[in-house]
C-alpha cells in the first residue's frame, strides 16, 4: 500500500527492510513476536510456571483449533459465517452425554456416537437450510440471520431436553500426572493426545489425499474449483461431515479437560473460535489450527499476569489487534478485504 | 380445553398488557439502533445487547458506586455507549460485513463476561440496584396524574407510558432524520458504498456515525430495561437478546421506523403469551421453547420473507 511513497535517501535499506518484514512475512513475524512473549514470561515469572501454563494452553488450544479448524472450512468453502457452530460443540458435548452418562455406554463408544451425531446435524442443516438458500442465492443478512436462528434451535433444543443444571461426562477429572513438577490431569493429557492426533489427521488429509485438495481447492476459489471439473457437491457434503465431526469431538473434548457442561459452553468458546479463525486467515484451515493454538496458549499464559477470570478477554484483545494489524490474518492473503 | 381457557384468560389481564407494552417499547427503541445500522446504512451491528448493558451499567454504576444523579448519569452512559460503538468500529467498519458481525458479536459476548467477572464494580452474578429513586419519584407524580383517570392502581403505567412516548418521539426523529442529505447518503451506502464513496462522501465517517446512533438507542433501550427489572445483572444482557432485536427488525420490515413498533408489539405479545401456555414443562424449558420459536422464526423470515412485514423487498439490498 505504501510501496508507491517515495522514501527519502538518508532512510537506510535495513530500516526499510526492517518494517517490510513483519508485512512481507505475517507467519514469521507472529512466531517472532509469539517467541519474544514467551522468553520475556519466562525471564519474568520463571520457566516452571510458564511451563505449567504452556501444558494447560496445549490442552485448550488442541480443543480450540479442532473447533476453529471447522469453522473456517464451511467459510472457506460455503463463504457462510457459522454462527451455529459453537452450539454444535455443545451438541457434540451432550449427545456423548446421554450415550456415557444417561445409556452408560463407555466413554470412547459415546464420544464416537457424538462425532458421528453432530456431523449428521451439519450435514442436515445443510440439506435442510444451507443448500436451498445457495439455490436461492440468499443474501449475507439473510445467511447469517438463519445461522443464529440454527444456534437458537440447537441451544435451546438441547436445554428443553436436557434442562440447565451442570452435567458431567463419566470420566476420571481428579487423577493427575506430576513430572518434573509440572501437572497434568490424566484426562486432560488423553484430551490433548486425542487432539494432536485429530489435527495431524486433519493436516494430513487437506495435505495429501484428493479429497483434502479437492476441499482446499473449492475453499480457495469455488466457481474456479468446479470449472475444473470439482463434484462440488460431494465436497460441500464432505466439508460438512469434517466440520460438524471434528466440533462434536471438540465438544467431547472440551468438556472432558473442564469437567463440567452446560448448554452455553459452546457458545462461549464460540468467541476463541473466532479468534482463532481470524488469527489464522478466515477460510484457511492450518491458519485456523495454529490459530487455536495461539489463542489457548495466550489465554493460559494470560494467567500469569491477569486474574485467570479475563482469560477469554484476552482471545477478544487478539482478535481486535488482529483486525487493527492485519485483518487478512497470519496465514490470509489480503485480496478480499 | 384447560390450556386455552388460561390463555384467553391472559389476554384480558391489564397486567399482561403493561408487561408487553413496556418490552415492545423498549425493545422498539432497541431494534431503532438496528433499523438505522442495518436497514439504513447496512452494517450488520450483531453487538447491540452489549451497546444495551453498557449503558444500563455505565448509568446504575454512576449512580450507585458514585454518587452521580440519574439524571446526569443518562447521558454520561449514552456517551459511554457512543464511545464503545465509536472503538469497535473503528478497526472493524473498513472489513467486510461479515468480520463486522463477528466482530461485535464477539464484542457484546465480552460486555456479558467483563459485567459478569469485574464483580467490584458491577456486582457480578447478583447484579447491581438502587438507582432508580429519581424514577420512582416521577413514576408516583404520573401516577398522581393517572389517578384522576382511573388508572392510579397500575403501578407500572408509568414506565409504559414514559417508554413509549420516547419510543414515538424517536421514530418520528429518526424518520425526519431519514429525509435529510444525511440520512440519503446512509441509504447511498447501503445500496453501493463505492458509488457514495466516488462522490466524495467520507463512508466510513458516516458508517461510524450510524453505529454510534444505534449504540445510543441501544443504551437508551438498556435504562428503560434497567428500571422495568430494578436491577441489572449479566443474565439480563445476554449477547442472544440483539437477536430478539433482529426478530422484531425482520417481522417489521427492513427499512421502516415505524414498522419496528408494529414487529415489537406482534413479537412480545407472542413471547410473553407461551408464559400463560399449560405445559407441563419447568420454567427453564418453557423459557428454552420461546427462545427456540425465536430461532425458527428468524430462520422461516430470512427463507421465506427476508423483507418482514412492512418492509419492502427492493430496499433488501444486503448481498454482500
Amino acid at each position: 500500500m505504501e510501496a508507491g511513497v517515495p522514501r527519502s535517501g538518508i532512510e537506510s535499506s535495513l530500516t526499510r527492510r526492517m518494517r517490510d518484514w513483519p508485512r512481507a512475512n505475517p507467519a514469521r513475524a507472529a512466531a517472532a513476536l509469539l517467541g519474544a512473549v514467551m522468553v520475556a514470561l519466562a525471564i519474568a515469572y520463571g520457566i516452571q510456571p510458564l511451563a505449567q501454563r504452556t501444558i494447560n494452553g496445549v490442552v485448550s488450544g488442541s480443543y480450540i483449533a479442532l473447533g476453529a479448524v471447522g469453522l473456517t472450512l464451511v467459510y472457506g468453502t460455503l463463504k457462510l459465517v457459522n454462527f451455529a457452530h459453537g452450539d454444535m460443540l455443545t451438541f457434540g458435548a451432550y449427545v456423548a452425554f446421554l450415550f456415557n452418562v444417561t445409556i452408560g455406554l463407555p466413554i470412547v463408544v459415546a464420544a464416537l456416537l457424538a462425532v458421528a451425531l453432530t456431523a449428521a446435524l451439519g450435514v442436515a442443516s445443510d440439506a435442510v437450510m444451507w443448500r436451498p438458500m445457495r439455490a436461492k442465492q440468499a443474501g449475507l443478512l439473510q445467511l447469517l440471520l438463519m445461522a443464529i436462528g440454527l444456534a437458537f434451535v440447537i441451544r435451546n433444543g438441547i436445554q428443553l431436553i436436557a434442562g440447565t443444571s451442570p452435567r458431567r461426562l463419566d470420566v476420571d477429572v481428579t487423577t493427575s500426572i506430576a513430572f518434573l513438577g509440572l501437572r497434568i490431569g490424566r484426562t486432560e493429557l488423553i484430551v490433548v493426545i486425542i487432539g494432536l492426533i485429530a489435527l495431524a489427521a486433519v493436516v494430513l488429509m487437506l495435505r495429501y489425499t484428493l479429497l483434502g485438495k479437492q476441499m482446499r481447492a473449492l475453499s480457495d476459489n469455488f466457481d474456479l474449483a468446479e470449472v475444473t471439473g470439482i463434484d462440488t457437491d460431494r465436497i460441500v457434503f464432505a466439508t460438512w461431515v469434517f466440520a460438524a465431526g471434528l466440533a462434536g469431538l471438540a465438544g467431547v473434548l472440551l468438556v472432558a479437560a473442564i469437567g463440567s457442561m452446560t448448554i452455553n459452553i459452546g457458545f462461549f468458546l464460540l468467541l476463541s473460535l473466532f479468534a482463532a479463525v481470524i488469527l489464522g486467515g478466515i477460510g484457511n484451515a492450518y491458519g485456523a489450527l495454529v490459530g487455536g493454538m495461539v489463542i489457548g496458549l495466550a489465554q493460559e499464559w494470560s494467567t500469569l499476569v491477569l486474574d485467570s477470570r479475563w482469560k477469554v478477554a484476552v482471545g477478544f484483545a487478539i482478535l481486535i489487534l488482529v483486525l487493527i494489524v492485519r485483518p487478512a490474518g497470519i496465514f490470509g492473503r489480503e485480496r478480499t478485504l | 380445553m384447560t390450556t386455552f381457557a388460561v390463555t384467553l384468560e391472559a389476554f384480558t389481564d391489564i397486567d399482561f398488557w403493561i408487561g408487553v407494552g413496556i418490552l415492545a417499547g423498549t425493545y422498539t427503541i432497541f431494534a431503532l439502533g438496528l433499523q438505522i445500522n442495518v436497514g439504513f446504512t447496512g452494517i450488520v451491528n450483531f453487538g447491540q445487547a452489549g451497546f444495551m448493558a453498557i449503558g444500563a451499567y455505565t448509568m446504575g454504576i454512576l449512580v450507585v458506586k458514585a454518587g452521580w444523579s440519574f439524571w446526569l448519569a443518562l447521558p454520561a452512559a449514552t456517551v459511554t455507549a457512543m464511545a464503545a460503538g465509536l472503538l469497535i468500529g473503528l478497526p472493524s467498519l473498513r472489513l467486510r460485513a461479515d468480520y463486522f458481525a463477528i466482530v461485535t458479536i464477539a464484542f457484546a459476548e465480552i460486555v456479558r463476561y467483563v459485567a459478569q467477572n469485574a464483580r467490584e464494580l458491577t456486582g457480578g452474578n447478583q447484579g447491581l440496584l438502587g438507582y432508580d429513586d429519581s424514577w420512582a419519584e416521577v413514576s408516583a407524580w404520573i401516577l398522581d396524574r393517572l389517578e384522576t383517570v382511573g388508572f392510579g392502581d397500575q403501578f407500572l403505567m408509568p414506565l409504559l407510558l414514559v417508554t413509549w412516548l420516547t419510543a414515538l418521539a424517536l421514530i418520528v426523529v429518526l424518520t425526519i432524520a431519514q429525509r435529510t442529505p444525511w440520512g440519503r447518503v446512509l441509504r447511498a451506502i447501503r445500496e453501493d458504498e463505492d458509488a457514495a464513496r466516488a462522490l466524495g462522501k467520507n463512508t466510513f465517517a458516516y458508517k461510524l456515525q450510524s453505529l454510534m446512533i444505534g449504540a445510543a438507542l441501544g443504551a437508551l433501550a438498556g435504562y428503560f430495561l434497567a428500571l422495568n427489572l430494578a436491577f441489572v445483572s449479566p443474565e439480563s444482557f445476554e449477547p442472544l437478546f440483539t437477536f430478539i432485536g433482529y426478530a422484531v427488525l425482520i417481522l417489521g420490515g427492513l427499512a421502516s421506523y415505524a414498522g419496528v413498533a408494529l414487529g415489537a408489539i406482534v413479537l412480545w405479545t407472542l413471547l410473553e403469551a407461551t408464559r400463560f401456555l399449560d405445559l407441563p414443562l419447568a420454567a427453564e424449558k418453557v423459557a428454552a421453547l420461546r427462545f427456540m420459536l425465536v430461532g425458527l422464526l428468524l430462520i422461516l423470515l430470512m427463507a421465506y420473507r427476508p423483507q418482514g412485514i412492512l418492509g419492502k423487498r427492493r430496499e433488501m439490498v444486503l448481498g454482500d
